[in-house]
């Protein structure tokens, strides 16, 4: 079973996304924030990480970069899943090296057909 | 509703545009038409569907035609017939064509993510086929479906169906809440109103035919004559695509399934020297 690490500050979110992800068979792990994330990655590399943008302590983008410095840590696929719906954002999302992009709201369908774009499924 | 109102309405949906309503669907017809009821100001769909018996008013009979079409649509749907034009259709014609127009039609092209996409794998593929200019034509009957079309205009939700993001920034700019295609690929298609229960000729010759999820909706003899004329219409060497629950068996042996390849019909005259089935 390939894990995937659900970080955002919204509990319901989580949830949300937990339940889309142990439907397509995933192992889901949850961080609350960048700061939580990047300790469960030292600990252990999901294969996906399911990222928001804004949260308190350290945000998406400050943990993406963290990431990819870490052993291994260029081996997870990173989709940014978030409010955050410009250009910009997007962007600098993807040259920092996430694969794919959800823009809030988003529902079964759409993670889904994300994640099987970058190949997880 | 009566029954007799069903049935008019029924007899004249198929006689607009093939749509085959079947039994029991007052549901449907409930939630298709009360806008159109709203809109004209009937007190509610019976109403709409008596007048519609009583008076013969064209502009109401083209509307409750077009909200009676099921128009889901999304970017590279069911990814395989866009793999395949640009892996294997594309490759083959351009060798067999060495330079110009490769023509493609979209005969039920909705809201337009069908041709789009086309545009943007032609986009990509440019590079290597330098001397081919692809043509696309999008036709669809409804009026409502091929102004949304022309406009490029997508919902936040419509352009995460099935767009790899990377598309999207190259291909998108954000206005307001939506996304809309550059103006490039927006004029790389030519969009028309056609009806395929008429006479197709004046399409002209094509080479590659996207015929998805709208032979679905017609009986068997409709689907017959729409199969035939693309026939006469497609190039020797040329593919047709139809839908995921679609296919010419049983119907036309004019096309015959491409072996190994879903969806995909080659015709079944063509000469052996086909540029579809070298790549087979
Ligand atoms: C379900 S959509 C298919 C869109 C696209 N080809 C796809 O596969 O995603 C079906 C489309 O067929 C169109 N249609 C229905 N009857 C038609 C007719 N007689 N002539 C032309 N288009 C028709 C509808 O307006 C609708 O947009």
């Amino acid at each position: 079973m390939k894990t995937c690490l659900v970080v955002d500050d919204s509990r319901v979110i989580r949830k949300v996304a937990r339940r889309i992800l142990e439907n397509l068979q995933f192992e889901v792990a949850e961080a609350n924030d960048g700061a939580e994330a990047l300790k469960s990655c030292k600990e252990k590399m999901p294969a996906a990480i399911l990222l928001d943008w804004n949260m308190p302590v350290m945000d998406g983008i400050t943990f993406l970069r963290a990431l990819r410095k870490e052993d291994g840590g260029k081996a997870p696929i990173v989709v940014f899943c978030t409010t955050e719906n410009d250009l910009a954002h997007i962007t600098e999302a993807l040259t920092e090296g996430a694969s794919e992009y959800i823009m809030k709201p988003f529902d079964g369908e759409i993670l889904e057909a994300k994640f099987s774009e970058v190949g997880l499924l | 509703m009566t029954p007799e109102d069903i049935e008019h309405l029924a007899a004249t949906l198929k006689a607009r545009s093939g749509l085959i309503l079947g039994s029991d669907k007052t549901y449907l017809i409930e939630s298709r038409l009360s806008p159109v009821a709203r809109r004209e100001g009937f007190a509610n769909v019976s109403a709409l569907l008596s007048a519609l018996r009583t008076k013969r008013d064209e502009k109401l009979m083209a509307s409750v035609t077009d909200a009676m079409t099921t128009n889901e649509t999304f970017f590279f749907r069911d990814k395989a017939p866009f793999d395949q034009f640009k892996s294997d259709i594309l490759p083959a014609l351009a060798k067999a064509r060495l330079s110009g127009d490769l023509k493609v039609w979209c005969a039920a092209c909705s809201t337009g993510q069908e041709p789009y996409s086309l545009a943007m794998l032609m986009d990509e593929a440019k590079p290597q086929f330098p001397r081919i200019n692809l043509d696309i034509l999008a036709t669809d009957i409804s009026d409502r479906c091929l102004e949304k079309a022309q406009a490029g205009l997508y919902t936040q939700f419509e352009v995460q169906r099935g767009l790899p993001i990377t598309m999207m920034v190259k291909h998108f700019e954000k206005v307001d809440e939506m996304w809309r295609i550059s103006p490039k690929l927006r004029s790389s298609i030519r969009f028309k109103k056609l009806n395929l229960l008429e006479d197709l000729r004046s399409v002209g010759r094509q080479d590659v035919i996207y015929c998805r999820n709208v032979l679905i909706y017609f009986d068997i003899e409709t689907k017959k004559r729409v199969l035939e004329q693309m026939a006469t219409l497609l190039a020797d060497d040329g593919c047709l695509f139809l839908g995921a629950a679609e296919t010419v068996l049983g119907i036309t042996d004019a096309f015959k399934p491409m072996p190994g390849m879903r969806g995909l019909y080659i015709k079944n005259a063509a000469s052996a020297q086909t540029g579809a089935r070298r790549t087979a």
